[in-house]
């Protein structure tokens, strides 16, 4: 059993347990599954908040906080107990074009190339790690909302608005990896 | 009889409320919230397990050359339709007996522009919002600076929601 939950998991699986995580908090207790309004509730606790996004009693929110702290224990959990000692398997077309931009480390989830202390002060992790973790919070703010919240929680209500979000998300992302990548992979 | 359990379990809501306005004790919001931390662990066993915060899959999605996350997300907005559909026709409530309400999402140009903008940063990062914590628990330790900027963006967003075309 254990054997089994250590493989990686097939697409169905996940996406069952993803789209069930919708009724599950929704019946638990009237909770909107969202997780980028987690990163709007540690602003409006942790840093100034003078202007009128961060004025909101976040405490009333703390369940997503909670929430976000569960995702973190389920990776810490994982690694320590449900490692998978295989290599992660990559489809061949992504693996070349990755081996010809520099991305020769494919033997983790992420590649330690780019995602690494070294790599932070090159102008290539800097890009990676900070310009990109910036505009996930900027843009899913900004969006009203990230994969959970509008594909998979405004999707399962039938939202149009979430429709748009989405579409959004998968132009910006396929844009900046055909046309912008390639550049910056090679700086 | 039901009637009467409703009042009492509403009249018991009230009365947590209002204790935890005067007193907000710790105790009560841990024990309050500690379900969601459950599932949120669950969550993020499912986010390492199936690769979902591998920075690899997201390229692959972005390329077009697997079929992996797009079925993780098309599997889990079908099971997400059907189990709101379900909620809805059976007018189901929350364990504590509370109605069930879902806010619709009202639209602006933010999820446009907002949109792009995050899907430029999925794309470097390889990451949305919730798998970077599974990343930060898995043991990636930069990705904490990921999700400093993260949060630097949110707040650069709050500073300049006034200005931006919504």
């Amino acid at each position: 059993m254990l054997e089994l939950i250590k493989q990686p998991w097939s697409w169905y699986v996940a996406g069952v347990f993803i789209g069930l995580t919708v009724p599950i908090l929704l019946l638990l207790g009237n909770k909107p599954f969202g997780i980028s309004s987690s990163l709007r509730h540690i602003c409006a606790a942790c840093l100034p908040r003078n202007f009128s996004y961060f004025k909101y009693n976040w405490k009333k929110e703390i369940w997503n906080l909670f929430f976000v702290t569960g995702i973190f224990f389920g990776g810490v959990i994982a690694n320590l107990f449900l490692k998978d000692p295989n290599l992660i398997i990559i489809a061949e077309k992504t693996k070349a074009v990755l081996q010809q931009n520099n991305v020769k480390d494919i033997s983790n989830l992420l590649p330690v190339d780019i995602f690494s202390w070294q790599s932070l002060f090159t102008l290539r992790g800097f890009i990676f790690i900070c310009v990109g973790g910036f505009l996930v919070g900027f843009g899913t703010r900004y969006a009203g909302g990230c994969t959970s919240g509008h594909a998979i929680m405004g999707l399962s209500n039938l939202q149009w608005p979430s429709l748009v979000a989405t579409i959004s998300f998968m132009v910006g992302g396929i844009v900046v990896t055909w046309f912008v990548l390639p550049f910056i992979l090679k700086l | 009889m039901t009637q009467k359990n409703n009042n009492t379990t509403e009249n018991l809501d009230e009365f947590k409320e209002n204790t935890e306005s005067v007193i907000y004790s710790s105790e009560n919001v841990f024990s309050k919230n500690i379900k969601f931390l459950v599932v949120g662990i669950f969550f993020g066993i499912t986010f390492v397990k199936a690769e979902i915060i591998s920075w690899f899959r997201i390229q692959e999605m972005f390329r077009f050359d697997s079929f992996h996350m797009y079925g993780v997300i098309g599997t889990a907005v079908v099971v997400g339709i059907i189990s709101v559909f379900i909620i809805k026709k059976l007018k189901l409530k929350t364990i504590t007996g509370e109605e069930i309400k879902i806010e619709p999402k009202k639209f602006s140009k933010g999820q446009i522009y907002g949109g792009l903008l995050f899907g430029f940063g999925w794309a470097l990062t390889g990451a949305c919002p919730g798998p970077l914590f599974a990343q930060m628990g898995y043991g990636f330790s930069v990705v904490v600076i990921t999700f400093l900027f993260a949060v630097l963006g949110t707040w650069v967003y709050g500073y300049l929601q006034n200005k931006l075309p919504h």
